[in-house]
């Protein structure tokens, strides 16, 4: 990566473990759905796992966990928080 | 196949309370449901068990009301997505028939509270008296979590109850609440209508009155470090299937041999003891080993439900959805996708109802033209007759038998062919992008024994219900085509012989050769035509026609003197494959008995089945079509079978 680098989302949330969520794209039908799950600005993300050939991740916010596909978690924007993997 | 009757409970004015159940996926409302109403509707732990709503009337009512309580699908939020979720705001509405309800009971999962809490400020809105119950508050206890429920009360401004929905802790205290929702006290402070606000407003609500915070279960965290493992995960998975369908040979076949010796020796019985006449004739010959034939495979279908009950119960069915979700993906559906094709390994009637939870119409459709490919407990009878029939029971593998491997790999293959005939529908007739997925991992949980016998007996009893109906009307149809019209029977022929003679001039038996030239090149005989036909109603029928067929060992040497037979009692599967003495051909081959299981993968054979697709799809078009694909794809598959089984 070099010069601006584009905003991370929770796809990228397995190289940086843990991060807070900073918004959700505005509009799309999961894009509401995504916020009334909780990923609301601020709430803690922390990742679990994730299915081998780039499937399914699980990562748990608010006491429960979830499981989304990376299509889903790029629309989620976070910044990463302590104990990140990145530079 | 759950929805109760409706007539009687229709709330009238002034007499009944209508209280609506609302709250999260998996919060715990259906099983709070069947403590309050003492049903057993199905219960499960993952998100979507309910996809309807269900009614009943609380057991011991409090005061002079009947209290009417309707159990509703999990919802995230009042914005529904799915048509599940969409019942929840129609009731609230006062859409569906019983109007507005008088009060509203919002379930939330003690341990999740941070993710279901929101939801409450939007029903809060409504304008209905409403009751919080906190809903394993047992768990929430033993993972380390503390609330203070007194002063979450008081903040909230609602009635507040903890119940352990499972363990019946709590109910009659909750049952004393319900009686009057007049009595219910109104929310202190509601936050703005929207989704950050919502949660802010259950943070700070949640920071007030948490004492320690509930920890992850690590109980979960273990179990999952081994399941979710993509290598580790699948063998064991495997692996325990496989030991199921061992145990499905070995366990269950002496029960399953028990029970048919003792229909046969009650068939035999009747036909002695009863002044011999046309009903005697119905009675021992059509019904009793007509639908015993199908009743025998109970214990097999109750090892079956057990398990379907363990993953639904234990919290597998999410895990299975996120292992299988990169498979699916190809295919162009999504994990709920999975989980609908999962349980209608039980029966398709409700697998096709749980695609209900699926948001995207074409999903859901492209899930329901594929689930009858899933092996439903319907099936059962047919494989494990043949399977036991005509494959060897020599060990292969450790503890696995070549019968049970090969019941495995049926069941394997009808799942794989779901998996692919959607992948071919979504890529064709259905092609389209997929809405998205996710879906809530909830903690492992261990169902006690009783709920295990409980909802096994729940399905056990549909069963039994078919068997006492379709099944039961089938067998009498199909003795009335095979006893008529009567053949000439000479004077003296032992009863062997004579049935034989009497059925190879009967209805059935005109009906079964017209059918002939589409069947021949699957090796099917008349007979097992006459099988297929009844199929069409139920597929167990199928073993009813055979042992209708095949009631008397045309083998079996009579003792001249007391007319019985001196030998012992000889199962169908032997007299499947015992060659008759004077041909030298047995009444089913290796190569017929392999395409007929094959037909029996692919093909759509259920009346049941083919209505509730109607009704999910609003008309004929799609049962049509799915009869005819089903029916093509089964012939195919039969005949390429019969022949790579040496047929032909």
């Amino acid at each position: 990566m070099s010069g601006s680098n584009p905003p991370l989302t929770l796809a990228d949330l397995p190289r940086v473990l843990v991060a807070r969520v900073s918004h959700v794209e505005a509009d799309c039908v999961i894009c509401e759905r995504l916020r009334e799950l909780g990923f609301c600005p601020g709430t803690e993300v922390r990742f679990e796992r994730q299915a081998p050939f780039n499937g399914p991740m699980i990562v748990q916010l608010r006491g429960y966990r979830l499981s989304l596909r990376p299509s889903e978690a790029r629309r989620v924007f976070i910044t990463p928080l302590g104990g990140s993997l990145l530079p | 196949m759950n929805a109760p009757p409706t007539d009687s409970l229709e709330p009238e004015p002034g007499k009944k309370i209508h209280l609506a159940l609302v709250g999260s996926p998996n919060s715990g409302k259906t099983t709070l449901f069947n403590a309050l109403t003492g049903l057993s509707a199905k219960t499960g732990n993952y998100p979507g068990v309910t996809v309807d709503r269900r009614r009943g009337l609380m057991k011991h009512p409090v005061g002079d009301h009947d209290v009417l309580i309707s159990d509703l699908p999990g919802s995230y939020s009042l914005h529904a997505i799915s048509e599940d979720e969409a019942v929840t705001s129609k009731v609230l509405k006062g859409e569906l028939d019983g109007g507005k309800p008088d009060g509203i009971v919002f379930v939330a999962d003690a341990t999740t509270l941070q993710r279901s809490l929101p939801m409450l400020a939007d029903i809060l809105r409504q304008g209905i008296p409403t009751l919080l119950v906190l809903t394993m508050v047992d768990e929430l206890k033993a993972r380390g979590g503390d609330l203070d429920l007194f002063k979450l009360q008081g903040e909230l401004g609602i009635p507040l109850v903890g119940v352990v929905g499972n363990k019946g802790l709590g109910i009659d205290d909750l049952r004393v609440r319900l009686s009057d929702p007049k009595s219910w006290t109104t929310a202190c402070a509601v936050p703005e209508p929207n989704t950050e606000a919502r949660f802010a407003w259950a943070d700070t609500l949640l920071a007030k009155v948490e004492r320690h915070p509930v920890s992850a279960s690590t109980l979960t965290q273990r179990i999952d470090a081994v399941l979710l493992h993509p290598v580790a995960g699948l063998v064991v998975f495997l692996l325990f299937i496989a030991t199921f369908f061992q145990a499905i040979f070995t366990w269950a076949a002496p029960a399953m041999d028990l029970f048919s010796g003792w229909m046969d020796l009650m068939a035999d019985y009747v036909s002695a003891n009863l002044p011999a006449s046309m009903l005697t004739d119905i009675l021992a010959d059509g019904i009793i080993r007509g639908v015993g034939a199908v009743v025998v495979f109970v214990p097999q279908i109750a090892l079956l439900f057990g398990l379907i009950f363990l993953f639904e119960a234990s919290g597998y069915m999410a895990r299975a959805a996120f292992v299988v979700d990169r498979v699916m993906g190809w295919a162009g559906l999504e994990g709920r996708c999975f989980i609908s094709l999962l349980s209608s390994y039980a029966c398709a009637v409700p697998g096709i109802m749980a695609t209900r939870s699926i948001p995207s119409p074409r999903d859901r459709l492209a899930t329901i033209l594929v689930a009858p490919f899933a092996t439903c407990s319907a099936r059962l009878p047919v494989y494990a007759l043949l399977i036991s029939a005509f494959l060897p029971n020599t060990k292969v593998l450790g503890p696995f038998t070549v019968q049970g491997l090969t019941l495995m790999g049926l069941y394997l293959l009808g799942g794989f062919s779901a998996i692919l005939f959607a992948a071919l529908f979504k890529r064709g007739l259905l092609k389209g992008a997929s809405l998205p997925f996710y879906l809530e991992l909830p903690p492992y949980r261990f169902p006690s024994l009783t709920s295990v016998m409980l909802q096994v007996w729940r399905r056990l009893k549909v069963f039994l219900k078919d068997a006492g109906s379709v099944i039961l009307a089938g067998s009498v149809v199909i003795w009335f085509l095979l006893n008529f019209p009567k053949a000439d029977i000479p004077e003296g022929m032992a009863e062997g012989p004579a049935h034989q003679v009497q059925i190879e001039q009967s209805y059935a038996a005109d009906l079964g050769r017209a059918m002939e030239p589409v069947f021949a090149p699957l090796g099917f005989d008349w007979k097992i035509n006459i099988g297929l036909v009844g199929s069409f109603a139920a597929r167990e029928l199928m073993v009813s026609t055979l042992a209708e067929v095949y009631a008397y060992d045309p083998n079996a040497k009579i003792d001249p003197l007391t007319g019985e037979a001196d030998e012992e009692f000889v199962g169908l599967r032997q007299i499947l494959t015992t060659p008759d003495p004077k041909t030298g051909v047995a009444p089913m081959d290796f190569p017929t008995a392999i395409a007929l299981l094959l037909y029996f993968v692919y093909a759509l054979l259920c009346l049941s089945t083919v209505a509730v697709i109607k009704r999910e799809t609003g008309g004929w078009k799609w049962p049509l079509f799915m009869i005819a694909y089903m029916g093509v794809l089964a012939w195919v598959a039969g005949f390429v079978g019969y022949r790579l089984a040496g047929g032909g």
